[in-house]
């Protein structure tokens, strides 16, 4: 017997499953490798080859003795076969000529790889609303709209160039938020870490451009290892995004992310990340490995950062955005959703530490699964004994869509004073035959069918995006979703 | 006035779900212009009759066929059914969380005009147009910002149906149950309704337990179904003698 229209559908569908990853291709540059491997040479060749101050070099040379004696940790939800740490590239860049003053000198195919990415960089095409630092595989190519920003005493460029200028900055704040014995991959980024974007709002300035930095891996066989730093001052506010994609490679790739924010007194950080790694194939080979660490310290009073994230790309990953509420009415936000299709493997979630006074922290995660992914949320409240009058609103929602995904949730709460207010929600709910049928049934096929529930389903995090991001998250979700319903 | 012409019929329709045989061997033919009523005891295949007519695909076809205005259907998929003008209004309609009903409406209403390669319209037009068919069936336009079917009464998402009805003005409408669960109040609303919409083009099928609904809607033929087929058909009377004789009734008449 067959069923005509489970025929047809299934037609459909394989069709618009192997809709390919769009951002797949790699760029052809002549490039300045190190060999494969890491000892304390090569990270003595970092340095040196960024000229780095000596506090930079010792730095990281006591990032790589805490990194020998660590082990990668096994508490997640995730499986997989841990990278040879001696099999990598830990520094990549494409070859200047001479050091770069302008966007003429840069490998035209760069600059073509970034317009091909919707990320143009020269002056005449480049976006008007927000400012981009562009890092390719282990160096940052440009940064725009440097010069208009530093009218307003904002500080946006490459973390190398930051180093380089603003030396007690860094050393004032590098590592401070996220120690580098945090965990195994801090050290191993603290001790490597190529590039990265550095921020630096002054006193009362509302940062006048939204700041986004593009992180494009492009070499096979190297891995990632940047370094972002926020500092706002007091009263200063900032919007931050970051975007990510990769070529798509047969082996995995590694990416470990630091990310530090500071915000001081009233001060506001709001960080924004799409993160499109490529997922690795249908199978399940290939894709990056992206193991992040990212903090945020409210130090001061009513200071607030906000995190958003859209996590849709990596084979693996690994990350939890957290908020440390150190001042009296901080306060912190951690709105997620997190895609997985395929045999894409995610475990992410936040960490919101209650220090002080009437602290507030709110969390809404939104975890997609499909295929035969595996999606988990993971998070941890603290309030203190010190943190009088803390509130925590928590909301993990997940959606499943097929049969063979897999969603978890782990909820830690810790809670040391009586004072406190803690809410927590959670649902888990599947996209049903019945729910698609009633669409088609209208009309409405079914792509448009599944975009609409999963828009319906994130509203709530969308709506934390800045605008462009909003559109492109929306669209990005239903791209990456077509055809898993069968 | 159109002259009435043959819009659906079903020639010895077997179809199952799961490897369980439901319908055995249906035959049914409806003209425009015509009230068909199938009424039937619980399990006798009403539902899936309906669902198998939209083309749901957790039902198949063993053998038989379904011709819809001069051509077979089992090959079209659900959404091209909808296009032609197909519609069914669910027994239990599905609640949608985070898609409002006003996009969701409008959505479908523009899906069904690329279909018919018209041009799509905008929100604003869309707007006056579902207005006014919520006045028909009593609904205030508040209701449009409301999830699809979240939270609703039951009366409420049953006028949500005929709404969807009215607005993509549609051909052949199957309506499963949807006088069940009404008072009479709502009932009465959606009789008017269904009463409005009807005209010489078009039929519907009315599925229903109740000789109520018919006393508001006069059906020009009532079947009884029972075990997947059409074991008895006659004019509007025979509701009213199934309504107190009950089902056995037709079991050994006929």
């Amino acid at each position: 017997m067959i069923n005509p229209s489970n025929k047809v559908l299934n037609n459909n569908l394989t069709k618009v499953v192997n809709q390919p990853y769009k951002y797949g291709f790699s760029t052809i540059v002549e490039k300045e490798n190190f060999s494969k491997g890491l000892t304390e040479d090569v990270i003595r060749s970092i340095s040196e080859k960024k000229n780095e101050p000596e506090f930079l070099l010792n730095f990281r040379l006591k990032a790589y003795k805490k990194w020998k004696e660590m082990k990668c940790p096994e508490w997640a939800q995730l499986k997989f076969s841990e990278s040879n740490y001696q099999d990598i590239i830990y520094y990549s860049a494409p070859k200047f000529k001479k050091k770069l003053n302008s966007l003429d000198e840069v490998d035209p195919e760069i600059l073509k790889t970034f317009e091909k990415l919707g990320i143009p960089l020269t002056e005449q095409k480049r976006l008007t609303n927000v400012a981009v630092d562009a890092v390719f595989d282990s160096v940052s190519i440009a940064t725009t709209f440097k010069s208009e920003l530093a009218e307003y005493g904002v500080i946006f460029s490459s973390i190398s160039e930051a180093i380089q200028e603003y030396p007690k900055l860094i050393e004032k704040y590098l590592g401070t938020i996220v120690p580098i014995g945090d965990n195994y991959f801090t050290a191993l980024n603290s001790a490597v870490f190529t590039d990265g974007s550095f921020c630096y709002i002054p006193k009362g300035v509302k940062c006048p451009l939204d700041l986004s930095t593009y992180f494009r891996i492009n070499e096979q066989n190297s891995g990632q290892f940047e370094r972002t730093l926020i500092i706002a001052e007091k009263d200063s506010q900032v919007s931050y995004l970051e975007g990510c994609t990769a070529p798509e490679y047969d082996e995995n790739q590694l990416h470990a992310a630091v990310v530090e924010l500071i915000a001081l007194e009233n001060a506001n950080i709001k960080y924004s990340t799409v993160q499109n790694w490529y997922s690795g194939n249908n199978i399940g080979m290939g894709g990056i490995f992206n193991f992040v660490t990212k903090r945020g310290l409210c130090v001061g009073k009513n200071s607030k950062i906000s995190w958003t994230q859209v996590e849709t790309g990596s084979s693996v990953t690994w990350k939890y955005p957290s908020c440390v509420l150190v001042g009296d009415n901080s306060h912190g936000e951690f709105y997620s959703v997190a895609l997985t299709n395929n045999y894409q493997q995610t475990d992410t979630g936040t960490k919101m530490i209650h220090i002080g006074k009437n602290t507030r922290s709110r969390i809404v995660s939104k975890g997609i699964s499909a295929g035969n992914s595996k999606n988990s949320y993971r998070g941890f409240v603290n309030i203190n004994n010190k943190a009088v009058g803390a509130r925590n609103y928590s909301q993990c929602d997940s959606l499943l869509v097929g049969n063979s995904s897999n969603s978890n949730t782990f909820p830690f709460i810790s809670v040391q004073n009586s004072t406190t207010k803690i809410e927590h929600e959670a649902s888990t709910s599947k996209i049903g035959e019945e729910q698609i049928f009633y669409f088609l049934q209208r009309g409405i096929p079914i792509e448009k069918a599944i975009s609409l529930i999963i828009s319906g389903f994130c509203k709530d995090v969308f709506t934390e995006l800045p605008l462009e991001f909003s559109v492109e998250a929306d669209r990005l979700l239903s791209l990456k979703l077509e055809g898993s319903i069968g | 006035m159109s002259k009435s012409e043959t819009i659906l019929e079903i020639k010895n329709l077997r179809a199952s779900i799961n490897e369980n045989e439901i319908l055995k061997d249906l035959n049914l033919k409806i003209n425009t212009g015509e009230i068909h009523a199938i009424m039937g005891p619980n399990g006798s295949g009403k539902s899936t009759l309906s669902k198998v007519l939209a083309g749901h695909p957790a039902y198949s076809i063993s053998s038989g066929d379904i011709i819809y205005q001069g051509n077979s259907i089992l090959e079209l998929e659900p959404e091209e059914r909808s296009h032609l003008g197909i519609f069914l209004a669910f027994q239990y309609p599905i609640e949608i969380p985070g898609v409002s009903n006003e996009d969701f409406l409008y959505l479908s209403y523009n899906a069904k005009l690329k279909a018919l390669n018209k041009n799509e319209i905008s929100p604003i037009e869309f707007f006056s147009i579902v207005s006014e068919k919520l006045k028909i069936v009593d609904m205030s336009p508040t209701f449009l910002s409301r999830n699809v079917n979240e939270g609703f009464s039951g009366g409420e998402k049953k006028r949500n149906e005929i709404v969807q009805m009215l607005l993509l003005d549609s051909k052949l409408s199957i309506l499963d149950e949807t006088d069940s669960g009404l008072d009479i109040d709502a009932l009465k609303i959606i009789s008017k309704g269904i009463k409005t919409f009807m005209n010489e083009d078009k039929a519907i099928i009315l599925i229903t337990h109740y000789q109520r609904l018919l006393d508001y809607v006069k059906p020009n033929f009532i079947h009884v179904m029972k075990d997947g087929k059409i074991i008895k058909t006659g004019s509007a009377e025979l509701a009213r003698e199934l309504e107190k004789k009950g089902y056995e009734w037709v079991n050994k008449s006929s």
